[in-house]
C-alpha cells in the first residue's frame, strides 16, 4: 500500500504550490500514472480521499490519466506496447527492452481556487 | 508538525525523536524548496474563479529531494550506505548481526533499522556493540528518505563508516523510495522459491547485489539456484549474486570482500583532509 505514501507526496506538493501560487482550495487533481509504475489506481483514489481530508485538497476530484507502457526493442528495433515491466519483445522475444513510457507518476495539472 | 521541514508523519516513530514538542528543534539535513521549477499559471476561460495550473512534477520528487540531501551528506563524509531489502524472514537481521560481529575490528559500522513495530531488531544489533537506531513506520510499508534524514540526527555515525539501512520486510514498496543509498542489496533466502525475481521484478531491477541466503538448507529443498540467478539476471543483467549462509558462515567471506571493495571505492578521494566535519 505505498499508494498512501504517494498520495501524501501529492498533497505535500500541492501545499508547496499553494504557498507559491496563492490558492486556497483545490477542486481537481490530474495525475499521470504509467501502466508499469506499480500503482493501483483504485488504491490511489481511496488513499487520496483519506489523505486529503482536512487539507486544502479536501473533497477534490482525483483524475488519473493512464499512460500505456511502451518500449523499443534493441534487437528488432520495433516500438512495442509493454504490459509487464520486464517482459520480452512480443515480436522477436528479445529482452531486456528499453522502456520509453509507462513508469510515470506525475502531477500534471491542478484546478484551483 | 516540524516547522523546518513540515513533517507530520502520523504513524512513524524514531527512537529518541519526538514530534510532540514545541517545534523549535534543528534538523541537521537541509530541507529545501525544490518546487520552484517553471510552471505556467493560466486562467481557463469559462471557470469562474477557478484556474488550471500546469504542474508536471514527479510525485516522488519530494522524497527524491530528501534522498539527494542524504546522499550529499554521505558523500561529503565518505560513508558507504547500503539499503538492505527483502521479504520478511529472509534473514536480514541475522546477516547483519553476523557481519557486524565478524567485521567489528575492521570497519566502523552503524545501522538504521526499519520495522512497522517493535524495537527488537535494533536491540539485536546493539547487542553486537554497533550503534543502531530503530524507525517504526507504524502502518507504513517502507522507509522513505525523510525518515532516514531524521534517524541520522539521532544516530552516532563516523565519517568513512559503513551504514546499513535495514528496510521494512517487503519486496514491493521499498523499490520505489530512494533513501540516498549507494546500493540496494536484496536478500533472498532459498526457502522462498526461485521465481521471486520474476514475481517482484522492480526490486531485483533496483538492486545492484543479491545475496542468496540460507544456502545451508539447500539439501532439504527443491530450489533451483541456477534458475533463480537466471531469473534475477533477466530483470537485471547487471546484478551480482553471492550465495551464503548467515547461520553457518559459508560464503560470508565473499560478502565481506564485496563490502571492503565497495567501501574502498567510496573512500577514493576522501583523504584525511578531504573529509569535512
Amino acid at each position: 500500500m505505498h499508494e498512501m505514501s504517494l498520495c501524501e507526496g501529492v498533497v505535500q506538493l500541492i501545499e508547496d504550490q499553494a504557498a507559491m501560487q496563492q490558492f486556497t482550495r483545490v477542486k481537481t487533481v490530474w495525475l499521470e500514472i504509467g501502466a508499469l509504475a506499480g500503482v493501483e489506481t483504485q488504491a490511489m483514489h481511496f488513499s487520496f480521499d483519506a489523505v486529503a481530508k482536512g487539507t486544502l485538497a479536501d473533497g477534490a476530484r482525483l483524475e488519473i490519466i493512464d499512460i500505456a507502457g511502451r518500449a523499443i526493442c534493441p534487437a528488432c528495433e520495433r516500438q512495442v506496447e509493454l504490459f509487464a515491466r520486464f517482459d520480452g519483445c512480443p515480436e522477436c522475444g528479445h529482452y531486456p527492452l528499453e522502456l520509453i513510457a509507462g513508469d510515470e507518476m506525475r502531477i500534471k495539472e491542478l484546478e484551483v481556487q | 508538525m516540524c516547522t523546518t521541514c513540515g513533517c507530520a508523519e502520523g504513524n512513524t516513530t524514531i527512537e529518541g525523536h519526538s514530534h510532540d514538542h514545541t517545534h523549535d528543534h534543528h534538523h541537521g539535513h537541509d530541507h529545501h524548496d525544490h518546487a520552484e521549477h517553471g510552471h505556467n499559471a493560466s486562467h481557463a476561460p469559462g471557470l469562474s474563479h477557478s484556474r488550471i495550473l500546469r504542474i508536471e512534477q514527479d510525485i516522488l520528487s519530494k522524497n527524491n529531494a530528501y534522498a539527494a540531501e542524504n546522499r550529499r551528506q554521505f558523500s561529503r563524509r565518505g560513508m558507504l550506505v547500503l539499503n538492505l531489502v527483502s521479504s520478511p524472514g529472509s534473514g536480514k537481521t541475522t546477516l547483519l548481526t553476523r557481519t557486524l560481529t565478524d567485521l567489528k575490528d575492521d570497519l566502523p559500522m552503524a545501522v538504521i533499522e526499519g520495522d512497522q513495530q517493535t524495537l527488537l531488531d535494533a536491540e539485536r544489533i546493539r547487542a553486537t556493540g554497533a550503534s543502531a537506531i530503530q524507525i517504526n513506520t507504524g502502518k507504513g510499508c517502507h522507509l522513505d528518505a525523510h525518515m532516514v534524514g531524521h534517524a541520522l540526527e539521532g544516530l552516532q555515525t563516523e565519517d568513512k563508516s559503513v551504514l546499513f539501512i535495514e528496510n521494512v520486510g517487503n519486496l514491493v514498496c521499498p523499490a520505489s523510495f530512494d533513501l540516498g543509498e549507494a546500493h540496494k542489496v536484496v536478500i533472498l533466502s532459498v526457502t522462498e522459491g526461485e521465481d521471486k525475481p520474476l514475481k517482484y521484478p522492480d526490486m531485483f531491477h533496483a538492486a545492484d547485489l543479491m545475496l542468496l541466503n540460507k544456502t545451508d538448507l539447500l539439501p532439504h529443498l527443491q530450489f533451483d539456484v541456477d534458475q533463480c540467478i537466471a531469473y534475477a539476471q533477466r530483470v537485471n543483467p547487471g546484478i551480482k549474486v553471492l550465495q551464503l549462509s548467515a547461520t553457518t558462515g559459508e560464503g560470508m567471506a565473499q560478502w565481506y570482500q564485496w563490502l571492503q571493495a565497495t567501501r574502498a571505492v567510496t573512500l577514493i578521494g576522501h583523504t584525511e583532509t578531504a573529509v569535512g566535519a
